[in-house]
């Protein structure tokens, strides 16, 4: 990298990544200055998509705000979900049953594991290989069958009500589940030995992107992007919700913050979603899906609640101001990915451009949960 | 990493107010309201600590001096109502039980920052609260401590038109580049 | 007033060569899309015609009757010539390829030269058509075609100069010629030559795959990165001419390597597989469409590796390895 610092600043010029460019999936754009094939300063230039979710939970009641939350971040629509009753419920005492409970767990990690294979096919696809997209798809696929019977959508779900599921399972769901579990966990080998082995995918990803613990902690990311750096930091163990204390699952935590740590963290994370889903159907209790007595007409305690949810990205916050009546006076969504995209444009400087991309996929942005 | 040392941490460096919040109840354990001057001390302190940024953001308390003189209001109107009573009873002129509410203009309402803090290890969320005058909203900016902050005050100011003075860049992030409007004010009109 | 056969049987085989360039090209893409689908457990093209056979040319059609869109700002010249550089190098080295014995348009004493210089005349049309295009993406695509191509002409041209070291010509009928009885005699085993000779074919596959520009060294393509590199302002059959270039040079660098190393049109077991005969252009068309086969398997198969990355292949590896090659050959030539 001595030819790039010997450099003058007037032989860069400026590329405009996005906001259509097949490598953002989705309306980001980056502004990049670059010097050859160098980037000297990357700037990301984000609300394109801006929907203003916070001022919408503002202006409807409680319970007409829950279809948002599966549209901020369409890919892990259930975590969302489940971070938003969370709170609602924490403000307004709402005891939730623990088959209710049980349901949500199992449900939020399929789609865990939906968002993380949509991811490996998509980051593959941005380092130029095609193939295993579909694979990834193929088995995505298995588990927007099992959760659209379930839930009654694919994508943007709204399954969870406040102090429960609107629905039970049957047993062809967990039959189909457990056989999902199975397939996969057949499959899992057969990407490592297609993907993670090849010599092109190491090269490109290792030593790739480096981002340290610090530049993490000073940035707020979460999520796998700081696992990959070495930081045990999952908010199903760090404050645990929901009945994640029950289950007995791993938080995998690589050290060397690069593409492939990151790469690797969520490729273990799907086996460990998976031990999460098996336990949760194992131990499933009998029981009514919905809390009796929930209000229809919601009006929480006045006073401030924050809950955090572990979402496929990060850490998902909701913070509800409520002044006693029926809308939020406040709803603040912090959300992952717009904290782990800040450090980006620190991270690629003085990296090239093929590894900028690598680096940007292994970020895994959802475009619609960073312009909220 | 330990919720009461850096409680007492904080009190050492003279915020307002350091109140260990009811973790099962709110979903954060140190709710912490400082002045604005003392905002980059209170930050600086847990930065030492090791905390990350979670995010910021702002709440905009419009009609909350307005609605709180009307219930001290209606609190001086119920006990004037009571007096006589109380007077019948006792036979004597009864002490003054309040003062009337004073009189004049009503204050300004309030424009709050909210900046909240988690940590890779310790279960402790930290909520520091920061409130400036609604007519002339501006804080310090704590970029230069955790630059992840920059896009989070970049966000607020979009929300609410908060000045984050000494921010290195602070334009629309989320909203148009020509935006002039703040859309999370109460205030605000499309 | 008679006509000299020798001008029919040239005109024959211009028109037969041109319809070979575009036949192949588009049905290479029908190949790829189906090869593609069945690698990816889908089934591909299947609706226009039987397996989709009329696909390629629906595809065809529809890139014909698409508005040719020259965007303002581009250097209009080269914007229109870049395409037609692209594709004629393509059909003019076919001329001189051997497909059998007899089945060549113009037998060249230095057929391997010319089709070495078209090669790189094909590589110029794509860099005009990126310079002219005024498109960031295109001019970083140039840049990448431009050291990606100097890159790689000299491994392969290094292994070129040692079969024609081993072969004492450039004749190309004469080098397949030479290769004649047997699957043993082919040059890809001629291990009395050199050693190395597998390995100088591996390099010369690599090399290819990096003058055709195919996966995983589309670096130039790169879609993910540059959109469509040189492409990005092309529509319509503009592009569809780069895309048949691009087809048509990848059954030119399958056939020099089937003439170079896999024996051209002889039969890999003459004596106990009676099929085709001995020598036939049917074993040519084999093994060339199995070299391609192999490069669309490895398109769909490996992620792209990086610019860097390539030229740190060829310039620490195959360059290297390339020149032991030649100076082993020689050697050995000296002395036995």
């Amino acid at each position: 990298m001595s030819t790039f610092a010997q450099s003058q600043a007037n032989e860069t010029f400026v590329l405009n990544l996005g906001p259509q460019h097949p490598a953002t999936h989705g309306v980001l754009r980056v502004k990049l200055t670059m010097d050859g094939e160098y980037i000297v300063e990357a700037e990301p230039v984000l609300g394109y998509i801006h929907r203003m979710h916070e001022k919408m939970g503002e202006n409807r009641t409680w319970a007409q705000f829950l279809p948002n939350t599966g549209r901020i971040d369409y890919l892990h629509a259930l975590a969302y979900n489940h971070g938003y009753v969370s709170v609602v419920e924490r403000a307004a005492s709402i005891e939730v049953p623990e088959r209710a409970e049980y349901l949500r767990v199992i449900t939020a990690e399929l789609n865990r594991v939906s968002s993380h294979l949509l991811w490996f096919g998509a980051f593959i696809l941005d380092l130029g290989g095609f193939s295993p997209l579909l694979y990834a798809f193929d088995d995505r696929e298995h588990i927007l069958d099992l959760l659209e019977s379930v839930t009654g959508s694919r994508l943007t779900y709204c399954y969870f009500r406040f102090g429960g599921v609107y629905n039970d399972i049957d047993d062809n769901f967990v039959t189909g589940t457990r056989a999902f579990i199975k397939r996969l966990r057949g499959r899992m080998p057969m990407y490592h030995n297609l993907v993670t082995k090849n010599i092109i995918l190491m090269k490109r990803l290792q030593e790739v992107g480096p981002i340290s613990a610090e530049m993490c902690r000073k940035y707020g990311a979460t999520g796998p992007v700081c696992r990959g750096s070495g930081i045990n930091f999952d908010v199903r163990k760090h404050e645990p919700y929901s009945v994640y204390p029950e289950f007995d699952f791993e938080v995998p935590v690589y050290e060397q913050g690069d593409s492939m740590a990151r790469y690797m963290v969520r490729m273990d994370e799907m086996e460990q979603s998976l031990r999460i889903v098996e336990q949760a159907l194992d131990k499933l209790p009998e029981g009514p899906v919905m809390a009796e007595k929930v209000p229809k007409i919601l009006k929480p305690a006045k006073g401030d609640y924050y809950h955090a949810v572990e979402t496929a990205r990060g850490s998902f916050g909701v913070r509800v101001i409520s002044d006693g009546s029926n809308t939020p006076y406040r709803l603040k969504l912090r959300s992952p990915t717009f904290s782990n995209l800040s450090l980006f444009g620190e991270a690629c400087r003085g990296m090239l451009l093929p590894d900028v991309l690598a680096l940007m996929g292994s970020l895994d942005l959802v475009i619609p949960e960073i312009d909220r | 990493m330990n919720c009461a040392a850096i409680k007492e941490k904080l009190t050492v460096i003279g915020v307002e107010m350091v109140s260990e919040a009811e973790y099962a109840r709110k979903g954060f354990a140190l709710d912490v309201q400082v002045a604005p001057h003392l905002l980059v001390a209170a930050v600086s302190v847990l930065d030492a600590e090791g905390f990350f940024i979670e995010a910021i953001t702002g709440v905009d308390w419009l009609g909350e001096q307005a609605a709180l003189r009307k219930e001290a209001e209606a609190k001086v109107a119920a006990e004037a109502k009571a007096q006589p009573e109380a007077e019948a009873a006792a036979g004597e002129a009864p002490p003054l039980v309040s003062q009337p509410a004073e009189q004049g203009e009503i204050p300004e309402d309030a424009l709050e920052v909210v900046y909240d803090f988690n940590h890779y290890e310790g279960l402790c969320r930290v909520t520091i609260r920061a409130r400036l005058p609604r007519s002339k909203p501006e804080i310090a900016t704590i970029s230069s401590i955790y630059p992840g902050a920059n896009w989070h005050e970049r966000e607020t100011h979009d929300f609410f038109g908060i000045i984050f003075v000494g921010h290195p860049y602070l334009v629309p992030l989320l909203l148009p580049e020509d935006a002039d409007f703040h859309p999370l004010l109460k205030d605000f009109r499309s | 007033m008679t006509l000299d056969p020798e001008i029919i049987r040239l005109l024959a085989f211009l028109v037969g060569v041109i319809a070979f360039a575009s036949f192949n090209a588009a049905y290479l893409v029908w190949l790829e899309r189906k090869e593609a689908a069945h690698i990816q457990r889908r089934i591909g093209p299947k609706e226009v015609g039987p397996f989709g056979l009329l696909q390629p040319l629906v595809d065809g059609i529809k890139l014909m009757t698409k508005q040719l869109i020259v965007p303002a700002g581009v250097d209009p010249v080269l914007f229109k010539i870049a395409p037609i550089l692209v594709m004629v190098p393509a059909i003019m080295s076919f001329v001189t390829i051997p497909f059998s014995e007899t089945l060549v348009a113009r037998n060249l004493d230095l057929g391997l030269l010319v089709i070495s210089a078209f090669a790189s005349v094909n590589f110029l049309g794509l860099l005009l058509g990126a310079w002219g295009s005024r498109n960031k993406y295109a001019v970083i695509s140039a840049g990448r075609a431009f050291s990606q191509n100097v890159a790689y002409e000299i491994p392969m041209l290094v292994i070129v100069v040692t079969l024609v070291m081993v072969s004492g010509t450039m004749n190309l009928t004469e080098i397949v010629g030479l290769q004649m009885g047997g699957f043993w005699h082919w040059n890809i085993l001629n291990l009395a030559a050199s050693p190395l000779m597998p390995v100088a074919f591996l390099i010369f596959f690599v090399c290819m795959l990096a003058e055709t520009n195919r996966a995983p060294f589309d670096m130039s393509e790169a879609e993910s990165e540059l959109v469509a590199g040189a492409f990005t302002e092309y529509s319509g059959m503009g592009f569809g001419v780069f895309f048949m270039g691009e087809y048509a040079n990848i059954v030119i660098g399958a056939c020099v390597a089937t003439i170079l190393f896999l024996g051209g049109w002889h039969s890999p077991f003459p004596d106990t597989i009676p099929f085709f005969g001995a020598s036939s252009v049917i074993w040519f068309l084999l093994k060339m469409y199995f070299i391609i086969f192999t490069v669309i398997w490895i398109r769909w198969t490996f992620p792209r590796t990086t610019f860097y990355g390539l030229l740190n292949l060829s310039w620490k590896i195959l360059i290297p390895i390339s020149f032991v090659n030649l100076i082993l050959t020689s050697a050995m030539l000296k002395v036995f």
